[in-house]
């Protein structure tokens, strides 16, 4: 029981990552092909590139915490995973370094040859990333991971049909997401052509993604089978059928232009995938190996589900902050709405200089002297804060008084 | 059967569970490691520090109203954001990277320190929320909702560093496990990553080293507009902000730096005996200035007699342990971390004393000073501190070696069994140097939006600038 919590919060950062930072991929795949729609080509990728901006950053740390958690909880199964898996997982990171460099830099770049060039490299690394997010993840659950240190072939255990295939799934779940939730956004900024061309290119993302996803069935049929019969057991097909149930209820939202329901049923399409996944591959994780024996022993698992809870408590409040502001517009760009300007009161220096003064002096005395002549625990530690109280206190002193008088 | 194996006793059929391999590549791979520190770790100490120093901008706006203080803010909070970025990218490397190059290191061990990492994951989280809320709510959100938005962003940056610090500080110094097989057993992460006394001194060296390199490169950018004759109000504001900072940390560094010597001398006789090329177990030990160790003692050296002792154990009769108490097979490789160390002490000095006339001149005569081979130094002092930073490091990484985990595994025994590492390690060196490219130019960008300018940053997109 306890070997399987980790593998809980695994799932549920994987889910996370697949719905936001997917549809964060798909709106750089949209900038690359703007196929099918009527409103400028410069247009639909300005607006694809402004709609992530605020939540881009926090979109991508899900990865890392999956990664850590994984490394933390099940070491060796991570260590057999990365090992054998390390051309695509290499490509994965390429693809994050460049995406993140172009994204940083394209905000600044205008209409010039460079930003051309850096579009493209944005637009590529957005494919190649879940494509290759997506190999590792059908490597996995085609069990083609052997236990040990790069075990396992090191191309075909991600080039072979079920590797492909989810990887190329992952690429058009992100583009249909994308699609999904730009065209909310731009209905939020009332931006109508951009509405219409986003609503159309999501019914039809859909519909290609939909069809992959039963093409899919059949080649996991052929290619995986211990997989296929995890995913036609009950709980297996339970999922299968709420994914495409969600999927079907979203193309009608959709359909209908609701698409703020639409955006919640879309991710319950895709964490449904995922969870199809983990019930068609339990107990097994790697080949040989189950869940409970990956597992790191008690204290440790103890530690990661702490950690886990008390990184909730602050992260949950925080995210649904940031996705409050962000939906609710608060963070979009504009003129300036209603923030008051302050009145300038003056300089305010500080009043004390000199009482300011002797404080930094008496602290670098007394912590120089506690940090370099003690080595217990109690005093070093008071000598350190000292330190650290003069360098605040000179810091105040020096950027509040004088002539610059900052 | 399967079933019946206990949590957390994997055993594969060989009875080892994750042996080591032969890798042809293990030089390329540790570089290639190195490499990719070496690029994160200078963004990392803008993570550390900038914020704060936005935040005290921001904050003399909230007490005087003086609009130069939030357009500095502001201006500041866009590279923030910029760097952060950089720095979740390059630190998303490292993650992938930790476990491609090191699967036996995160095998046998990951049950222990993997902790600091997963605690780290929530810090970045809560800052990559915060630093979002915070830099694109400055029309939006009321001046001090604006503030207080900005002080998780600060103590995310130092909680996830010190987060990190700590697996770091559990690698030099690796307690609170059993082993068996090579492989922990009966981890109690929390004491080993918290409870460990050499996590502290790292953490703190590390704090003071953040606020000197991203203080220095900040004010060195603004001393380059000095000498050009940008020297408004607006720059000397900002220059004196970001030199102070840096100021303050670099003297009381070298106090620090000094702890952080007599921690290593206790843990890691042998890393201080490569860090001062002491040859043979000495009484009375000297130090030794510049030379070269030859593979016995230090030679063309200027030698302090008794120097070494007394600063290590505070007694200069002291017996310091020698390179000799372990085999040749164990110790790192002399001569680089003692040049490393050498460059890191040297540079420390001369940015401690460059940081007293600056305060004697600032405190004495109350003003910026004005001496151009002021401002020439300041220029030079920004690189030079990424040097000394990048410097330490190579002191405390290279002279762990052989070891990944000190005494306990070997870097050998951890490194992955894959090939195409040479591949693997031209790729991002391209990569790498694509990014540098990236920030010089986005920084040199940012740096030319006239000051009186509307706001640069996320351009509204034409089409929503149409329709409203
Ligand atoms: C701007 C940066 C900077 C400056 C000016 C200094 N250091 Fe440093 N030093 C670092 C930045 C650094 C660091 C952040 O790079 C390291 C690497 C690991 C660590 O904890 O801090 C470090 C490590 C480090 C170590 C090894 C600690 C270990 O292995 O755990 C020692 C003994 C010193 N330092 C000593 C000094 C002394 C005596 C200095 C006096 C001038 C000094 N440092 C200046
Ligand atoms: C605090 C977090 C850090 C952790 C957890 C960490 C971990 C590691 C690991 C796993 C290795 C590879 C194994 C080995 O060679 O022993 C390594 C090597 C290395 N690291 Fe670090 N590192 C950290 C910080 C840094 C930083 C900031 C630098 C800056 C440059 C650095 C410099 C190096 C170097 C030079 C090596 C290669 C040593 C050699 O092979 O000779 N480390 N580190
Ligand atoms: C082996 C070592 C390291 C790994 C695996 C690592 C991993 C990461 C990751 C994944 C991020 C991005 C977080 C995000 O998405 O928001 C990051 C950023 C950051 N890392 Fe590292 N890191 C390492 C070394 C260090 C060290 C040595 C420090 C501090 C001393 C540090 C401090 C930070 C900080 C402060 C940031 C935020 C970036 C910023 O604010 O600019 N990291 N790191």
């Amino acid at each position: 029981m306890l070997a399987e919590i980790p593998m809980v919060f695994i799932l549920i950062g994987l889910a996370a990552y697949t719905v936001l930072a997917g549809a964060d991929f798909g709106s750089g795949i949209w900038t690359l092909f703007p196929v099918g729609g009527r409103s400028s080509r410069a247009a639909t990728r300005d607006f694809a590139r402004h709609a992530m901006g605020p939540v881009w950053e926090a979109n991508h740390v899900w990865l890392i915490f999956v990664l850590v958690v994984c490394w933390t909880a099940y070491p060796v199964a991570y260590a057999s995973i990365v090992s054998t898996l390390t051309v695509p997982l290499f490509i994965a990171a390429v693809g994050i370094i460049l995406r993140g460099a172009s994204y940083a830099l394209r905000e600044q770049l205008e209409a010039t040859r460079e930003q051309r060039f850096v579009e493209s490299v944005f637009a590529l690394s957005s494919v190649l990333t879940p494509f290759a997010l997506g190999a590792v993840t059908g490597a996995v659950a085609s069990g083609r991971v052997p236990v040990g240190n790069a075990k396992g072939n090191l191309v075909t255990s991600w080039l072979n049909p079920t590797s492909v295939l989810v990887g190329i799934l992952a690429v058009a779940v992100s583009s249909y997401l994308a699609a999904v939730y730009l065209a909310a956004d731009a209905r939020r900024l009332g931006q109508r052509e951009l509405e219409r061309d986003f609503r159309s290119r999501a019914l039809w993302s859909g519909l290609v993604t939909g069809a992959l996803a039963l093409a899919g069935l059949l080649v996991v049929r052929l290619d995986a089978r211990p997989f296929w019969n995890g995913l036609t057991s009950a709980g297996g097909l339970a999922m299968v059928g709420l994914s495409a149930a969600a999927g079907i209820v979203t193309l009608i939202l959709v359909w209908r232009s609701r698409f703020g329901p639409a955006r919640a049923s879309a991710a319950l399409a895709v964490v449904a995938i995922v969870a199809g996944w983990a019930v068609a591959q339990q107990p097994r994780f790697l080949p040989g190996l189950t869940v409970s024996q990956a597992a790191a022993s008690r204290s440790t698992l103890i530690a990661v589900i702490v950690a886990v809870v008390i990184g909730a408590v602050v992260l949950v409040p925080s995210l649904l902050l940031l996705f409050g502001l962000f939906l609710r517009g608060r963070l979009d760009e504009g003129p300036r709405t209603g923030v008051p300007v302050l009145e300038t009161r003056g300089a305010a220096g500080s009043r004390r200089p000199r009482l300011v003064a002797v404080f930094a002096l008496a602290c670098l005395l007394v912590g120089a002297g506690l940090t370099v002549l003690t080595d217990a625990g109690v005093t070093l530690a008071v000598g350190i804060v000292c330190l650290c109280a003069c360098a605040v206190s000179a810091f105040v002193l020096a950027t509040t008084t004088g002539e610059t008088d900052t | 059967m399967l079933d019946a194996v206990q949590i957390g006793d994997l055993v594969a059929a060989d009875g080892v569970p994750f042996p080591p391999v032969d890798q042809e590549y293990l030089f390329q791979a540790r570089q290639m490691q190195a490499l990719s520190l070496a690029v994160h770790i200078p963004l990392v100490c803008f993570g550390l520090s900038f914020p704060m120093m936005v935040l005290f901008a921001e904050l003399r706006y909230l007490r005087t109203g003086d609009p130069l203080f939030r357009t500095l803010a502001r201006r500041w909070s866009k590279v923030m954001l910029a760097l952060f970025a950089v720095g979740v990218v390059t630190g998303t490397i490292l993650s992938f990277e930790l476990g491609l190059l090191w699967p036996g290191w995160m095998a046998s061990f990951g049950n222990v320190f993997g902790l600091g990492f997963a605690l780290e994951g929530f810090s970045f989280f809560v800052e990559a929320i915060f630093i979002a809320v915070y830099v694109y709510g400055w029309d939006r959100l009321g001046p001090r909702a604006h503030f207080v938005s900005g002080i998780p962003v600060a103590i995310a940056g130092i909680t996830g560093s010190l987060f990190v610090i700590s697996v770091n500080g559990w690698m030099n110094n690796p307690r609170e496990f059993t082993l068996l097989n090579g492989r922990a057993i009966d981890a109690n992460p929390w004491a080993a990553l918290f409870g460990n006394r050499f996590f502290w001194h790292e953490a703190v060296h590390m704090y003071f080293a953040g606020f000197i390199v991203a203080g220095f490169l900040i004010a060195s950018a603004y001393a380059w507009g000095f000498l050009r004759g940008r020297r408004g109000r607006y720059e000397r504001t900002a220059l004196t902000i970001a030199l102070t900072a840096a100021a303050v940390a670099a003297p009381l560094q070298i106090l620090v730096g000094d702890w952080a010597a007599r921690e290593v001398a206790q843990a890691q006789p042998v890393k201080l005996a490569a860090i001062e090329g002491l040859g043979q177990t000495t009484a009375g030990a000297p130090e030794h200035l510049l030379g070269w160790y030859d593979g016995q003692k230090v030679v063309y050296g200027i030698e302090i007699p008794r120097l070494l002792s007394l600063l290590a154990f505070h007694n200069p009769n002291a017996t310091v342990q020698g390179l000799n108490v372990v085999p040749l097979a164990d110790q790192p490789p002399v001569n680089v971390v003692r040049f490393s160390f050498q460059t890191m002490v040297g540079i420390g000095t001369l940015l401690a004393l460059l940081s007293l006339i600056y305060f004697y001149v600032r405190f004495r005569r109350k003003r910026l000073p004005t001496s151009r081979w002021f401002y020439r130094a300041v220029i030079a002092a920004g690189p030079l501190s990424v040097v000394a930073l990048i410097a330490g490091w190579v002191t405390t990484e290279v002279g762990r070696q052989p070891w990944i985990v000190y005494g306990v595994m070997r870097t050998s025994e951890a490194v992955t069994g894959a090939k195409g590492i040479p591949v693997g390690y031209a790729t991002l060196v391209a990569v790498y140097i694509g990014l540098l490219a990236a920030v010089v130019w986005l920084l040199r960008r940012f740096s030319r939006v006239p000051l009186d300018s509307p706001e640069p940053g996320p351009a509204i997109p034409p089409g929503v600038a149409d329709a409203g």
